[in-house]
Protein backbone atom coordinates (compact mmCIF):
# COMPACT_ATOMS: atom_id res chain seq x y z
CA UNK A 1 0.00 0.00 0.00
CA UNK A 2 1.21 3.45 -0.90
CA UNK A 3 -0.28 6.91 -0.75
CA UNK A 4 -0.14 9.98 -2.92
CA UNK A 5 -0.33 13.08 -0.74
CA UNK A 6 -1.61 16.33 -2.25
CA UNK A 7 -1.41 19.55 -0.30
CA UNK A 8 -3.46 22.61 -1.18
CA UNK A 9 -3.16 26.05 0.44
CA UNK A 10 -5.19 29.24 0.10
CA UNK A 11 -3.31 31.72 -2.09
CA UNK A 12 -0.80 33.80 -0.12
CA UNK A 13 -2.30 37.14 -1.12
CA UNK A 14 -5.75 36.13 0.09
CA UNK A 15 -7.02 36.58 3.59
CA UNK A 16 -7.46 33.21 5.31
CA UNK A 17 -10.20 33.93 7.87
CA UNK A 18 -10.01 30.41 9.35
CA UNK A 19 -6.27 30.76 9.93
CA UNK A 20 -6.84 34.23 11.37
CA UNK A 21 -9.38 32.82 13.84
CA UNK A 22 -6.85 30.20 15.00
CA UNK A 23 -4.21 32.89 15.39
CA UNK A 24 -6.66 34.81 17.58
CA UNK A 25 -7.11 31.69 19.75
CA UNK A 26 -3.32 31.33 20.10
CA UNK A 27 -3.03 34.93 21.24
CA UNK A 28 -5.85 34.44 23.74
CA UNK A 29 -3.85 31.49 25.14
CA UNK A 30 -0.90 33.84 25.37
CA UNK A 31 1.08 32.04 22.69
CA UNK A 32 2.80 35.01 21.06
CA UNK A 33 5.53 33.19 19.08
CA UNK A 34 3.64 33.05 15.79
CA UNK A 35 2.47 36.00 13.79
CA UNK A 36 0.44 34.10 11.20
CA UNK A 37 -1.48 30.83 10.86
CA UNK A 38 -2.73 29.54 7.54
CA UNK A 39 -4.97 26.52 7.07
CA UNK A 40 -4.79 24.31 4.00
CA UNK A 41 -5.90 20.85 2.98
CA UNK A 42 -4.14 17.51 2.73
CA UNK A 43 -5.61 14.86 0.44
CA UNK A 44 -4.45 11.23 0.64
CA UNK A 45 -5.06 9.05 -2.40
CA UNK A 46 -4.47 5.44 -1.40
CA UNK A 47 -3.20 2.98 -3.96
CA UNK A 48 -3.16 -0.82 -3.83
CA UNK A 49 0.45 -1.81 -4.47
CA UNK A 50 3.01 0.54 -5.99
CA UNK A 51 2.38 4.11 -7.06
CA UNK A 52 3.00 4.25 -10.80
CA UNK A 53 3.75 7.21 -13.04
CA UNK A 54 0.18 6.82 -14.36
CA UNK A 55 -1.22 7.20 -10.82
CA UNK A 56 0.85 10.34 -10.35
CA UNK A 57 -0.27 11.77 -13.68
CA UNK A 58 -3.91 11.22 -12.72
CA UNK A 59 -3.25 12.75 -9.28
CA UNK A 60 -1.69 15.86 -10.87
CA UNK A 61 -4.70 16.32 -13.14
CA UNK A 62 -7.12 15.79 -10.24
CA UNK A 63 -5.18 18.22 -8.06
CA UNK A 64 -5.59 20.99 -10.62
CA UNK A 65 -9.10 20.21 -11.89
CA UNK A 66 -11.04 19.13 -8.82
CA UNK A 67 -9.09 19.14 -5.56
CA UNK A 68 -8.05 22.77 -5.88
CA UNK A 69 -9.49 25.92 -7.45
CA UNK A 70 -6.69 27.91 -9.05
CA UNK A 71 -8.55 31.18 -8.49
CA UNK A 72 -8.30 30.92 -4.72
CA UNK A 73 -5.81 28.12 -3.97
CA UNK A 74 -2.41 26.73 -4.92
CA UNK A 75 -1.35 23.08 -5.09
CA UNK A 76 1.85 23.24 -3.04
CA UNK A 77 2.91 19.58 -3.05
CA UNK A 78 2.20 16.25 -4.74
CA UNK A 79 4.31 13.38 -3.40
CA UNK A 80 4.30 9.68 -2.64
CA UNK A 81 4.39 8.30 0.87
CA UNK A 82 4.40 4.73 2.14
CA UNK A 83 1.18 4.06 4.01
CA UNK A 84 1.65 3.14 7.64
CA UNK A 85 0.87 -0.55 8.18
CA UNK B 1 -42.01 29.95 -19.94
CA UNK B 2 -40.60 26.83 -18.26
CA UNK B 3 -37.92 27.56 -15.69
CA UNK B 4 -36.03 24.62 -14.20
CA UNK B 5 -34.57 24.50 -10.70
CA UNK B 6 -31.89 21.88 -10.09
CA UNK B 7 -31.93 20.11 -6.73
CA UNK B 8 -28.53 18.88 -5.50
CA UNK B 9 -27.86 16.85 -2.34
CA UNK B 10 -27.91 19.60 0.30
CA UNK B 11 -29.88 22.20 -1.68
CA UNK B 12 -32.13 24.21 0.66
CA UNK B 13 -33.83 26.88 -1.40
CA UNK B 14 -34.89 24.87 -4.42
CA UNK B 15 -38.55 24.88 -3.39
CA UNK B 16 -38.47 28.61 -2.65
CA UNK B 17 -37.06 29.17 -6.14
CA UNK B 18 -39.78 26.98 -7.70
CA UNK B 19 -42.41 28.99 -5.82
CA UNK B 20 -40.84 32.30 -6.89
CA UNK B 21 -41.07 31.22 -10.54
CA UNK B 22 -44.73 30.32 -10.08
CA UNK B 23 -45.49 33.64 -8.36
CA UNK B 24 -43.78 35.42 -11.25
CA UNK B 25 -46.13 33.73 -13.70
CA UNK B 26 -43.74 31.08 -15.01
CA UNK B 27 -43.97 27.30 -15.05
CA UNK B 28 -41.54 25.84 -12.51
CA UNK B 29 -39.88 22.52 -13.35
CA UNK B 30 -38.01 20.54 -10.69
CA UNK B 31 -34.79 19.05 -12.05
CA UNK B 32 -32.45 16.51 -10.42
CA UNK B 33 -28.65 16.74 -10.25
CA UNK B 34 -28.16 13.09 -11.16
CA UNK B 35 -30.07 13.28 -14.46
CA UNK B 36 -28.81 14.27 -17.87
CA UNK B 37 -32.15 15.87 -18.76
CA UNK B 38 -33.20 19.54 -18.66
CA UNK B 39 -36.80 18.55 -19.55
CA UNK B 40 -37.10 21.19 -22.24
CA UNK B 41 -36.88 24.20 -19.90
CA UNK B 42 -36.30 27.72 -21.27
CA UNK B 43 -34.25 28.97 -18.30
CA UNK B 44 -32.47 27.51 -15.28
CA UNK B 45 -31.94 28.34 -11.61
CA UNK B 46 -29.15 26.79 -9.51
CA UNK B 47 -30.51 27.29 -6.00
CA UNK B 48 -28.96 28.10 -2.65
CA UNK B 49 -28.06 25.65 0.07
CA UNK B 50 -25.05 23.64 1.15
CA UNK B 51 -24.59 21.05 -1.59
CA UNK B 52 -22.43 18.16 -0.36
CA UNK B 53 -22.12 19.91 3.00
CA UNK B 54 -19.78 22.48 1.41
CA UNK B 55 -17.13 19.73 1.44
CA UNK B 56 -13.99 20.33 -0.65
CA UNK B 57 -15.08 23.89 -1.57
CA UNK B 58 -18.56 25.43 -1.67
CA UNK B 59 -20.26 24.30 -4.87
CA UNK B 60 -17.21 22.38 -6.13
CA UNK B 61 -18.62 18.85 -6.01
CA UNK B 62 -22.02 19.96 -7.32
CA UNK B 63 -20.27 21.70 -10.22
CA UNK B 64 -19.19 18.22 -11.36
CA UNK B 65 -22.72 16.71 -11.11
CA UNK B 66 -24.08 14.78 -14.10
CA UNK B 67 -26.66 17.47 -14.98
CA UNK B 68 -23.98 20.18 -14.99
CA UNK B 69 -22.71 19.05 -18.39
CA UNK B 70 -26.16 19.91 -19.80
CA UNK B 71 -26.33 23.11 -17.73
CA UNK B 72 -22.91 24.30 -18.97
CA UNK B 73 -23.81 23.39 -22.54
CA UNK B 74 -27.14 25.27 -22.32
CA UNK B 75 -25.46 28.28 -20.70
CA UNK B 76 -22.89 28.42 -23.49
CA UNK B 77 -25.70 28.29 -26.06
CA UNK B 78 -27.33 31.33 -24.38
CA UNK B 79 -29.98 29.89 -22.07
CA UNK B 80 -30.68 32.21 -19.11
CA UNK B 81 -29.08 30.71 -15.99
CA UNK B 82 -29.31 32.22 -12.50
CA UNK B 83 -27.11 30.97 -9.66
CA UNK B 84 -28.17 32.02 -6.18
CA UNK B 85 -25.70 31.74 -3.27
CA UNK B 86 -24.53 28.10 -3.49
CA UNK B 87 -25.65 28.25 -7.13
CA UNK B 88 -23.36 31.28 -7.66
CA UNK B 89 -20.54 29.26 -6.09
CA UNK B 90 -21.26 26.44 -8.59
CA UNK B 91 -21.12 28.92 -11.49
CA UNK B 92 -17.66 30.18 -10.50
CA UNK B 93 -16.48 26.62 -9.80
CA UNK B 94 -17.65 25.49 -13.23
CA UNK B 95 -15.94 28.46 -14.88
CA UNK B 96 -19.16 30.01 -16.24
CA UNK B 97 -18.47 33.15 -14.20
CA UNK B 98 -15.07 34.63 -13.31
CA UNK B 99 -13.50 34.91 -9.85
CA UNK B 100 -14.03 32.91 -6.69
CA UNK B 101 -15.90 32.98 -3.39
CA UNK B 102 -14.12 32.56 -0.09
CA UNK B 103 -15.02 32.66 3.58
CA UNK B 104 -16.41 36.00 4.79
CA UNK B 105 -13.50 38.21 5.88
CA UNK B 106 -14.84 38.52 9.46
CA UNK B 107 -15.22 34.73 9.70
CA UNK B 108 -18.89 34.80 10.72
CA UNK B 109 -21.94 33.43 9.00
CA UNK B 110 -24.15 36.37 8.18
CA UNK B 111 -27.92 36.58 7.82
CA UNK B 112 -29.46 39.98 7.14
CA UNK B 113 -31.71 41.95 4.83
CA UNK B 114 -29.16 43.39 2.42
CA UNK B 115 -29.39 46.48 0.28
CA UNK B 116 -28.04 46.06 -3.26
CA UNK B 117 -27.62 48.33 -6.22
CA UNK B 118 -28.61 46.90 -9.61
CA UNK B 119 -25.63 47.87 -11.76
CA UNK B 120 -26.45 46.08 -14.98
CA UNK B 121 -29.91 45.56 -16.43
CA UNK B 122 -28.71 44.02 -19.71
CA UNK B 123 -29.46 40.47 -18.59
CA UNK B 124 -32.62 38.37 -18.82
CA UNK B 125 -32.70 38.33 -15.00
CA UNK B 126 -32.40 42.07 -14.37
CA UNK B 127 -34.16 43.66 -17.36
CA UNK B 128 -37.17 44.53 -15.18
CA UNK B 129 -35.15 46.72 -12.82
CA UNK B 130 -34.02 50.27 -13.43
CA UNK B 131 -30.29 50.88 -13.82
CA UNK B 132 -28.95 51.90 -10.41
CA UNK B 133 -32.14 50.85 -8.61
CA UNK B 134 -31.64 49.90 -4.96
CA UNK B 135 -33.33 46.74 -3.76
CA UNK B 136 -33.34 44.88 -0.46
CA UNK B 137 -33.30 41.08 -0.36
CA UNK B 138 -32.04 38.59 2.25
CA UNK B 139 -28.39 37.53 2.41
CA UNK B 140 -27.32 34.41 4.32
CA UNK B 141 -23.93 32.81 3.88
CA UNK B 142 -20.59 32.03 5.45
CA UNK B 143 -18.52 32.03 2.26
CA UNK B 144 -19.66 34.96 0.17
CA UNK B 145 -16.46 36.95 -0.15
CA UNK B 146 -15.97 37.61 -3.86
CA UNK B 147 -12.34 37.65 -4.99
CA UNK B 148 -10.47 37.78 -8.27
CA UNK B 149 -6.97 38.78 -9.30
CA UNK B 150 -6.34 42.36 -10.43
CA UNK B 151 -6.42 41.53 -14.12
CA UNK B 152 -9.76 39.69 -13.81
CA UNK B 153 -11.23 42.50 -11.70
CA UNK B 154 -10.17 45.01 -14.32
CA UNK B 155 -11.87 42.94 -17.01
CA UNK B 156 -15.03 42.52 -14.87
CA UNK B 157 -15.29 46.29 -14.38
CA UNK B 158 -14.21 47.15 -17.94
CA UNK B 159 -16.85 44.90 -19.48
CA UNK B 160 -19.54 46.00 -17.00
CA UNK B 161 -20.05 42.47 -15.71
CA UNK B 162 -20.93 43.60 -12.17
CA UNK B 163 -24.68 43.10 -11.95
CA UNK B 164 -25.29 43.73 -8.25
CA UNK B 165 -23.19 45.67 -5.75
CA UNK B 166 -23.60 45.74 -1.97
CA UNK B 167 -24.94 49.11 -0.90
CA UNK B 168 -24.58 50.67 2.55
CA UNK B 169 -22.65 47.76 4.06
CA UNK B 170 -20.21 45.33 2.48
CA UNK B 171 -21.20 42.26 4.53
CA UNK B 172 -18.34 39.89 3.69
CA UNK B 173 -15.28 41.68 2.32
CA UNK B 174 -16.18 41.16 -1.34
CA UNK B 175 -13.78 43.08 -3.60
CA UNK B 176 -15.35 46.16 -5.22
CA UNK B 177 -18.53 45.42 -3.17
CA UNK B 178 -19.43 42.79 -5.77
CA UNK B 179 -22.60 40.91 -4.83
CA UNK B 180 -23.41 39.47 -8.25
CA UNK B 181 -21.99 39.10 -11.73
CA UNK B 182 -22.99 38.28 -15.28
CA UNK B 183 -21.02 36.59 -18.04
CA UNK B 184 -19.94 38.41 -21.20
CA UNK B 185 -23.03 37.27 -23.11
CA UNK B 186 -25.25 38.36 -20.21
CA UNK B 187 -27.36 35.19 -20.01
CA UNK B 188 -25.59 33.78 -16.94
CA UNK B 189 -25.99 35.70 -13.67
CA UNK B 190 -24.85 34.72 -10.19
CA UNK B 191 -25.37 36.48 -6.87
CA UNK B 192 -24.89 35.69 -3.19
CA UNK B 193 -28.12 37.29 -1.82
CA UNK B 194 -31.47 35.53 -2.21
CA UNK B 195 -34.11 37.06 -4.50
CA UNK B 196 -36.35 34.00 -4.02
CA UNK B 197 -36.81 34.97 -0.35
CA UNK B 198 -38.30 38.36 -1.28
CA UNK B 199 -41.19 37.47 -3.57
CA UNK B 200 -44.31 37.36 -1.40
CA UNK B 201 -45.71 39.91 1.09
CA UNK B 202 -45.52 38.52 4.62
CA UNK B 203 -42.38 36.49 3.96
CA UNK B 204 -39.84 39.03 2.70
CA UNK B 205 -37.58 41.66 4.23
CA UNK B 206 -39.03 44.47 6.33
CA UNK B 207 -39.86 47.68 4.48
CA UNK B 208 -40.74 51.17 5.64
CA UNK B 209 -44.38 50.32 4.91
CA UNK B 210 -44.77 47.05 6.80
CA UNK B 211 -42.84 44.19 8.38
CA UNK B 212 -41.79 41.43 5.98
CA UNK B 213 -43.54 43.09 3.06
CA UNK B 214 -40.50 43.33 0.76
CA UNK B 215 -40.88 41.66 -2.63
CA UNK B 216 -38.03 43.23 -4.57
CA UNK B 217 -36.61 39.84 -5.55
CA UNK B 218 -39.69 38.96 -7.59
CA UNK B 219 -38.62 41.24 -10.45
CA UNK B 220 -35.68 38.91 -11.14
CA UNK B 221 -38.04 36.02 -11.89
CA UNK B 222 -40.58 38.26 -13.66
CA UNK B 223 -37.75 39.57 -15.85
CA UNK B 224 -36.90 36.12 -17.18
CA UNK B 225 -40.52 34.99 -17.42
CA UNK B 226 -41.39 38.21 -19.24
CA UNK B 227 -44.16 39.33 -16.95
CA UNK B 228 -42.66 42.56 -15.61
CA UNK B 229 -45.44 45.12 -15.33
CA UNK B 230 -43.75 47.96 -13.45
CA UNK B 231 -40.82 48.53 -15.81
Amino acid sequence: MATIVIEVMPKKELLDPAGKAVLGALHRQEVQDFHEVRIGKRFELHVEGEVTEAHLATARTLAEDLLSNGVIEDVVSIRTEDSPA
Amino acid sequence: MKVGVVTFPGSLDDRDALRAIKLAGGTPVALWHGDHDLQGVDALVLPGGFSYGDYLRCGAIAAHSPIMSEVIDAAQRGMPVLGICNGFQMLVESGLLPGGLIRNDHGDFICRDQKLRVDNISTPWTSGYREGEEITIPLKNGEGGFIADDETLKRIEGENLVTFRYSGVNPNGSLHDIAGLRNEAGNVVGLMPHPEHAVEPGFGPDTSIAMKSGTEGLTMFESVVGTVVNA
